[in-house]
């Protein structure tokens, strides 16, 4: 049941709104941060607000007329969009109250800038997850791509210039792919609409025809997903402020890219499309060796930042390959890590701002005996650690499970083997750094203390929820009952 | 009244441009008043008959009363109507700052320059409206020789620019005639109804097929068609900015509306793309220029000869959508006709306030201090530049969808990579320069007047590329009302 509302489009335009004031007020730093966290505040509300009606089934409808002949520019609030949207909208409350704290402790220039682009990026995340067809999406989807770019070379120095370049290079390629491939599905399905079960399901179209469809889509949103060989970008992109890399580099910019993996695989060419034209199998095969390969790559990392980059590739493929496993308990594991590894992930990057910014350093091989300076930070990087390999009692744990049930009642046990080795590996590159920082004696961090609450709170927060979400998986927001509501919409009509 | 709109859109403009010299013997600036008053007329009247069209259909005008096709008629139809009123609001909008770049550039040349700019556009407005094949000849010449006129008063080398173009302008005139001449001893008639009543009657005389290519040819010329584009970079270049900034946006598109007329309207879709091919050459011809031009626009080192060379790229789109000769195709190929003026017009006024303000407008020069000394125009280059790149929702993204989805029905996935590498190129060029407008920290030479911070161009230079920026939005955001309640009224018979 659909209903029309404004408050999708309220819910998209917030920050966008603020964006004219965060420039207003360039001169009166708090004034603009004021802004920032009453945007954050009032997108996650107006999500939030959302959220009853959707968990009731239904779904609220913006639309804003036709954007090309045929097809509308519209939003569409259903289950796997208000999701990501809750996602990321209240991690961006937690990030611009840490980014306060990170941008004045490592005294960063061109400020409005940040926050103004911070802003823009939010609005087309959140539109990117209430899209109702492949047109809206490509819109939000680009305007994040441009709007991400100032925030990728906010240093300015060479290093984030070439960063820049990479980015723009993998993701302007991507674009153009998805508008071939969303052209042509135009005129081969005749909408472009997201349809629960494929809108390609029952479409008569050669083999051929779907598949380049299925390469060009996949291809689009592969990119930001990091699927490899298409993730050069992302460990580049690391040149980027923490906070930056927490939110987009880790939850708004690259889940927008396994979201869209979703939304194609589910919604796009649906279940029976994705085997009928072995569509499913190759893409498994590259998430599969995604993981492996990243998390291998991860281990040989000195740079922290490098090092979580590395890891989220990784755990960005465990969502494609829930994806291309064709099952709904896998398919609800998936929709479960956009959420699990948001939590996780992002206490990660906000644990090394925190030691970037207060301690000054960089690299693992630097961290010895930093957790008697800063205990609670790197406790909530040991919980987050946990909580990636896929252990028990964090969040990791439930997504990761939900993938290998749906791995083994398909009988598809080469998966289930990746991702217990990639558990193995995920302890063997983020253990050592918890066992440096708490069982290395050394004295470099004596005196120093916690870095500031602005930073601290968040972090702790955010794992803690890793935790609360792990004991209690349907708590707060319902997330599991979502999950499972999706994987019906999309399987109800093959299971 | 209604019945005389169609000679008034070119008769107010040629009044214009005889008064306004008179009364520029009183008072210089009475010159450009009159010039913005007629071409504000103009522009009114264009709309009204644009409003006219689409409410009752086309509308012909026997000048002198003598009946076609002995005498001349004039014709408003959904293309004329559509390309004059194009014309005349661009003009309008570039009007509104050019004095100021006049003053500049051309001091004591008021007079003379804004009667030249009167003559050309009246011409730009005959060729439009006319119906009679000749008298579109006389038109086209009216407007080049006051194009020639407006590129010789520009820098030093100027002259040297315009002979040249006029050399190849007339060269193209000249071919036009000629086959003109084949048409008419084939047919007995100028009129261009007429002509392509008889002519399916002569299908299959061999000078028929002379005539043709001739007229194709001498208006390939006209468009800077590759490879006839060979007037246009340096024309560009070297001409007064107030001078590309009118002559570019619109010159090139008037050759684009008598290809698209002649084409479709006087020999038929019936011969030029089934019989002949005529328009398959076209297509491979645009297809090379749009990636020769993309390479070129790379290598240049200053702003005006980048964007000459980008618009030999972007006539290309046009000519490519012609060249589909599908419905989808010439959507494609008029609305690039007014997504591609406001660009080009936006970028080159930017330029132009660039040369005013710094003096210069080599890129290699281009740095930080540029973006802090005129942050509003480089906001209007930044939009400008991403609807040239293809980012939705500026009007770019939509010019690609239309072409590509024409390319896609015709199954030519050749031109849809094209179209889809050209935009990729028109990313490098563009964000080279922006790169080091945001990002380059400048020298900062004490005392040079740029690295001192404000330095905007005065308010009436800024408007004009502000309206032009605001109008890509729009363009983009709502072309889909553009093409259903206009464009798509543009049906020639058989496409």
């Amino acid at each position: 049941m659909t209903y029309d509302s404004l408050v999708p489009l309220f819910a998209v335009a917030v920050s966008l709104l603020a964006v004219p004031l965060i420039l207003a007020s360039s001169h009166r730093p708090r004034l603009r941060e004021t802004w920032t966290i009453g945007a954050a505040v009032a997108k996650f509300l107006l999500v939030l607000s959302l959220l009853p009606k959707v968990l009731d089934g239904q779904i609220p409808v913006t639309r804003l007329g036709e954007i090309v002949p045929g097809v509308e520019l519209a939003l569409r609030v259903d289950a796997l969009g208000i999701v990501f949207a809750l996602v990321a909208s209240s991690l961006w409350i937690l990030t611009s109250w840490y980014s306060i704290g990170y941008v004045a402790g490592v005294k960063e220039q061109k400020q409005t800038r940040y926050f103004a682009s911070f802003a823009v990026c939010l609005s087309a995340t959140i539109g990117v997850a209430f899209s109702a067809n492949v047109i809206t999406f490509i819109v939000f989807y680009e305007v994040l791509t441009i709007a991400t770019y100032p925030l990728v070379i906010h240093k300015e120095t060479p290093e984030a210039i070439r960063a820049g370049r990479k980015y723009l290079a993998y993701t302007l390629t991507a674009g153009v792919a998805l508008l071939a491939g969303a052209a042509w599905l135009y005129r081969v399905a005749g909408s472009l609409d997201f349809v629960p079960g494929g809108l390609l399901e029952g479409v008569d179209a050669s083999g051929a025809t779907i598949r380049v469809l299925f390469l060009l889509f996949i291809g689009g949103v592969g990119v930001k997903a990091a699927l490899m060989p298409l993730h050069a970008w992302l460990p580049a992109a690391m040149v980027a402020p923490t906070p930056v890399s927490a939110l987009l580099h880790a939850v708004a910019v690259v889940k927008s890219g396994v979201f869209g993996v979703l939304r194609v695989v589910g919604f796009v060419f649906g279940p029976s499309v994705m085997t009928r034209y072995d569509l499913a199998l190759p893409l498994a095969v590259v998430a599969g060796a995604t993981i492996l390969v990243a998390s291998l790559m991860a281990l040989a990392q000195d740079n922290l930042k490098r090092r979580l980059a590395y890891s989220t590739i990784g755990h960005l493929s465990y969502i494609v390959l829930a994806a291309a496993l064709i099952s709904p308990e896998a398919f609800t594991g998936g929709v479960l890590h956009i959420t699990t590894h948001a939590t996780m992930k992002i206490t990660l990057f906000f644990v090394a701002g925190a030691i970037y910014a207060h301690a000054h350093r960089d690299n693992v091989s630097e961290l010895d005996g930093i957790g008697r300076a800063m205990p609670w930070t790197m406790s909530a990087f040991a919980v987050a650690s946990i909580g990636l390999a896929g252990l028990p009692p964090v969040n990791g744990f439930e997504s990761k499970w939900f993938i290998g049930l749906g791995a083994a009642t398909t009988g598809q046990e080469v998966a289930l083997v990746v991702l217990l080795v990639s558990g193995v590996l995920n302890a063997a590159y983020l253990f050592p750094i918890v066992h440096r920082a708490f069982l290395r004696p050394s004295r470099q961090f004596a005196g120093l203390g916690e870095a500031s609450p602005h930073m601290v709170v968040p972090l702790v927060v955010t794992a803690g929820l890793s935790v609360l979400l792990g004991l209690w998986p349907n708590g707060l927001v319902r997330l599991y009952d979502l999950a499972v509501m999706i994987s019906r919409g999309v399987f109800g009509g093959v299971a | 009244m209604t019945e005389h709109l169609p000679v008034l859109i070119p008769l107010v403009l040629l009044t214009a441009a005889l008064a306004s010299p008179l009364f520029g013997l009183i008072r210089h600036s009475w010159t450009y008043r009159i010039t913005v008053a007629a071409v504000a007329l103009d522009a009114g009247l264009t709309m009204w008959g644009l409003a006219e069209v689409i409410a009752d259909g086309p509308m012909s005008y026997r000048l002198g009363g003598w009946v076609p096709p002995i005498g001349i008629e004039f014709v408003l139809d959904p293309l004329s109507a559509f390309f004059a009123t194009v014309i005349a609001v661009v003009a309008l909008v570039v009007l509104v700052g050019a004095r100021a770049l006049v003053a500049e550039e051309l001091p004591e040349k008021e007079v003379p320059f804004f009667v030249a700019v009167l003559l050309m556009l009246t011409g730009f407005q005959g060729i439009v409206i006319t119906g009679d094949l000749f008298n579109l000849f006389v038109f086209m010449e009216i407007g080049a020789l006051a194009a020639y006129a407006l590129v010789a008063v520009g820098e030093r080398p100027s002259p040297v620019a315009a002979f040249r173009y006029l050399l190849i302008g007339a060269t193209g005139a000249s071919l036009y005639l000629l086959g003109l001449w084949f048409v008419y001893s084939l047919t007995g008639s100028l009129n261009m109804a007429d002509v392509a009543a008889i002519l399916p009657t002569v299908w299959d005389n061999p000078a028929m097929v002379i005539g043709l290519s001739l007229i194709v040819v001498g208006l390939g010329v006209k468009m800077a068609m590759f490879p006839m584009h060979g007037w246009l970079p340096d024309a560009y270049t070297q001409a007064p900015s107030a001078a590309s900034a009118l002559i570019a946006p619109i010159g090139t598109k008037v050759g684009a509306y008598a290809l698209i007329r002649i084409l479709f309207f006087v020999f038929g879709v019936r011969l030029v793309r089934d019989r002949l091919a005529v328009t398959d050459v076209v297509l491979w011809l645009s297809a090379v220029g749009i990636i020769y031009g993309s390479v070129m626009a790379i290598a240049q080192r200053e702003m005006k000869r980048m964007l000459a060379y980008s618009s030999v790229a972007q006539v290309g789109y046009i000519g490519l959508g012609i060249g589909l000769a599908n419905p989808v195709g010439l959507i494609g190929a008029v609305l690039h006709v007014v997504n591609h003026a406001f660009m080009k017009a936006a970028l080159f006024v930017v330029a132009g306030n660039m040369r005013v303000k710094l003096g210069h407008t080599d890129i290699g020069r281009i740095d930080a201090a540029v973006q802090r000394a005129m942050p509003w125009t480089m906001a209007a280059f930044t939009v400008g530049a991403l609807s040239m790149i293809g980012v939705p929702p500026t009007a770019g993204f939509f010019s690609k969808w239309y072409l590509a989805s024409g390319a896609i029905d015709r199954g030519l996935w050749i031109m849809v990579l094209v179209i889809l590498v050209s935009s990729l190129l028109n990313a490098v060029y563009f964000f080279r320069v922006l790169e080091r407008a945001y990002l380059r920290s400048g020298d900062r030479e004490e005392g040079t007047e740029a690295a001192s911070g404000r330095n905007e161009a005065r308010p009436v230079m800024l408007v004009p590329a502000l309206l032009l920026a605001a109008g890509i939005v729009a363009l983009g955001v709502f072309n889909a009302v553009l093409v259903n309640g206009v464009i798509d009224l543009i049906r020639p018979a058989g496409l």
